[in-house]
């Protein structure tokens, strides 16, 4: 009796304990534990003194670089360009009131129970990009104009970005819903456009809209060439977000189906109130992966003159003016990204767990 | 039910035909509109390239997407180099103004079609005058603001003088440029072997080099100091003394409008004259008392010259000041005391040894 009622063993082991369980249970295990342990100690150090500790943040310019680790200064003296483009300086608030809104709609969807992010999230897909289209280009309410060729840097890469993904998820769920459709036309017409659009590159598409399309416009009538490169993303990504999307359609049971016409649903309300919010649930990470690859892919415009983060960066590493910064610009690039698209990432996984409502297991 | 299907099958496949034909005759229609859109392009148009940048307020250009010395943007984002310095110069003349200018960077690829379809008025970036590009895109060469030639970065330790005494080396070059095709016009010509190693950007082919991946590296001249610098031990490699293709680099206008295509060529000659005749941004105030005939001409005191291309009388004046001469936009952009650090050797006035020589303004 009382063996019965005696506790388990402690899982919680003294470190030297828990090492020798993890770390070193076998001799090959002690082995591989030891050689990434030495790869570790050797590359971190260097790595981190690179970075940080022999890096160079102050200074007024290239020869203030002395130290033998990476050359920061480069980055902090562009930050500006890197990140407004040719934007006009004085007019940068415009900008910033943007990134500011940005955040505010978007960071407390991190924090359980923050008051009103729902709404907060709502106002980031319907008024911000309304209010960003008056206020990045101008010209209305007695703003100035602020010329698209002007736009650039990290700016450039998230306006691109946010418009391709708030634009492709409904023309994607629409396109989704068309080639599932027993409409013969409307069906057919989705599938020739996802199926071309998906079968060609990006940057198929983007040269096509930069090069090929202003030769058969008439003279005179001039498509800004970023209004033509978020045109043929948006497009591309629809496609894409098409396929995603038919995916979770054809994983929900017949028997749904069947249940909301029994129920007297039209099509919309069947598809609005029944199919879509359980199907959208079930390919969030698939939603997410696209969108990911989406920003990334925005770097591409590259290739037509546009300059993003990663196009600001490369058109100035090049100066001749400072030693080999290139590798510090690529690093500050490479983290820009990692920032927004973990971001993007731990918000999905988050979304996946509020929304789950055990069809798993 | 089977006959149903028949049918829908052989009118597909109809179809399928009708548009195989119909995409052929669409595709020659194309072709055509595209040759006869270039040339006519500007000759339809109502307004002429110089009213219609007055009425824009602002010149259009096209630049690279960042060349040192060329046209790169600063720390600040503005555009710089000896490309962009000819576009300001040309806004200085119709406006007064050389901040009157936008920039369009546009990659290798797009440049002609941005200048044919009209995105942008004047083409300055680094692009090399040749009959092809002169006589078959619907250009106009305005005139060379920079002779450079290609040239090769070699690694000291392989001790070689001249560039044909490289036969079988390893040579780190850039894809998709005329380099490529230069280098290997100049190997087979001499009878000689090479074994191309090609990276995709420019820091990447130095970083190649630096690896020791080659023995050679080739670029433009006007490129190689700068790549040099960039070398981790810049003294371990010299450039030959050799330039194996001729490259002037010019901007270029649409074909058709030949009123603006004076403009920036003469632009771009006042610029050389000006220096020729001594005429700096500094002194361009003094010198409109000169008595010279020759600097009244070209800074507007006397005469129309102006007039003459559309243009304030004045407009020499303006793009000096504002601008300054050849020389001057050189030593800011390329010359010595710049990092690219390049001589003026063949870029020197007429009179100096090179041959940047323009025709006189009278």
């Amino acid at each position: 009796m009382a063996e019965s009622t005696m506790k388990p063993p402690k899982k919680a082991l003294s470190p030297v304990k828990w090492m020798r369980e993890h770390l070193f249970s076998t001799w090959y295990n002690a082995l591989l534990t030891l050689a990434v342990g030495y790869l570790l100690v050797t590359s971190v150090g260097p790595l981190l003194n690179w970075l940080l500790f022999e890096a160079n943040f102050q200074g007024q310019d290239a020869s203030d670089c002395t130290g033998a680790g990476a050359c920061w200064l480069f980055i902090s003296q562009r930050l500006n360009f890197f990140i407004y483009g040719f934007y006009p300086d004085e007019l940068q608030w415009r900008v910033d009131a943007m990134f500011l809104l940005l955040a505010i709609a978007f960071v407390p969807q991190f924090i359980e129970r923050f008051p009103g992010r729902k709404w907060l999230g709502i106002f980031g897909m319907t008024g911000l990009p309304i209010i960003g289209y008056f206020l990045i280009p101008g010209g209305t309410f007695g703003l100035e104009v602020v010329e698209s060729t002007k736009w650039g840097g990290l700016m450039l890469t998230l306006i691109l970005a946010y418009i391709g993904i708030l634009a492709s998820l409904p023309i994607g769920i629409l396109l989704a819903l068309g080639r599932r459709s027993e409409m013969p036309i409307i069906r057919g017409l989705s599938v020739v456009f996802i199926e071309v659009w998906r079968a060609v590159p990006l940057i198929t598409v983007l040269f096509m809209a930069s090069v090929m399309l202003p030769l058969f416009l008439p003279e005179g009538v001039n498509f800004e060439k970023l209004a033509r490169a978020l045109i043929g993303i948006t497009l591309w990504q629809s496609a894409y977000m098409a396929e995603v999307i038919r995916g979770g359609l054809q994983a929900i049971p017949r028997g749904q189906y069947e249940a909301a016409d029994a129920l007297g649903l039209g099509y919309w309300r069947k598809m609005g109130l029944v199919i879509l919010p359980q199907a959208l649930k079930m390919v969030i990470p698939g939603i997410v992966n696209t969108f990911i690859s989406l920003f990334k892919d925005t770097t591409l415009v590259l290739i037509i003159g546009l300059f993003d983060v990663l196009g600001t960066v490369q058109s100035t590493v090049t100066d001749p003016a400072w030693q080999n910064v290139a590798i510090e610009g690529y690093v500050f690039v490479a983290f820009c990204f990692w920032v927004f698209c973990f971001g993007i990432s731990r918000y999905s996984q988050n979304l996946e767990r509020k929304l789950d409502t055990g069809h798993k297991t | 039910m089977a006959r149903k299907l028949l049918k829908a099958y052989v009118s597909k496949n109809q179809l399928m035909f009708g548009e195989k034909t119909m995409r052929k005759t669409k595709s020659i229609a194309l072709g055509i509109a595209l040759a006869v859109g270039t040339f006519t392009a500007s000759g339809a148009m109502a307004a002429t390239t110089l009213e219609n940048v007055k009425e824009k307020g602002h010149l259009q250009c096209g630049v690279t997407t960042g060349l040192p010395g060329f046209s790169q943007p600063d720390e600040k984002g503005n555009w710089t180099g000896i490309d962009v310095d000819t576009c300001r110069a040309v806004a200085a003349a119709i406006f007064g103004d050389a901040s009157a200018v936008e920039f369009t960077p546009l990659t290798a690829k797009e440049r002609f079609t941005a200048l044919q379809s009209g995105e942008i008025d004047m083409l300055s970036r680094n692009t090399t005058w040749t009959l092809t590009r002169d006589a078959s895109l619907g250009l106009n060469f305005a005139g060379v603001n920079y002779y450079d030639g290609q040239g090769f970065l070699i690694n000291k330790d392989i001790g070689v003088d001249d560039a044909l005494q490289l036969d079988g080396a390893s040579i780190c070059i850039q894809a998709g440029t005329t380099t490529e095709l230069n280098l290997s016009d100049y190997f087979r010509a001499k009878g000689m072997e090479f074994k191309p190693i090609v990276f995709d950007t420019s820091e990447q082919t130095v970083q190649g080099f630096s690896a020791g991946r080659c023995d050679v590296l080739t670029s433009d001249r006007s490129q190689l100091a700068a790549l040099r610098s960039k070398l981790s031990d810049p003294s371990a490699a010299k450039i030959l003394p050799n330039t194996i293709s001729k490259e002037p680099l010019g901007p270029v206008v649409r074909q058709g409008d030949d009123q603006w295509f004076n403009i920036v060529k003469w632009v771009l000659s006042v610029q050389i004259n000006a220096e020729e005749l001594g005429v700096t941004s500094a002194n361009a105030d003094d010198m409109l008392k000169s008595d010279n005939p020759n600097i009244q001409r070209l800074l507007g005191t006397d005469g129309d010259m102006g007039a003459k291309l559309g243009l304030p009388d004045d407009f020499g004046h303006k793009v000096v000041k504002l601008v300054g001469n050849y020389g001057e936009m050189y030593d800011r952009n390329v010359g010595p005391d710049t990092p690219l650090g390049l001589d003026r050797g063949i870029n020197a006035l007429w009179t100096d040894g090179g041959i940047m020589y323009a025709p006189p303004v009278r």
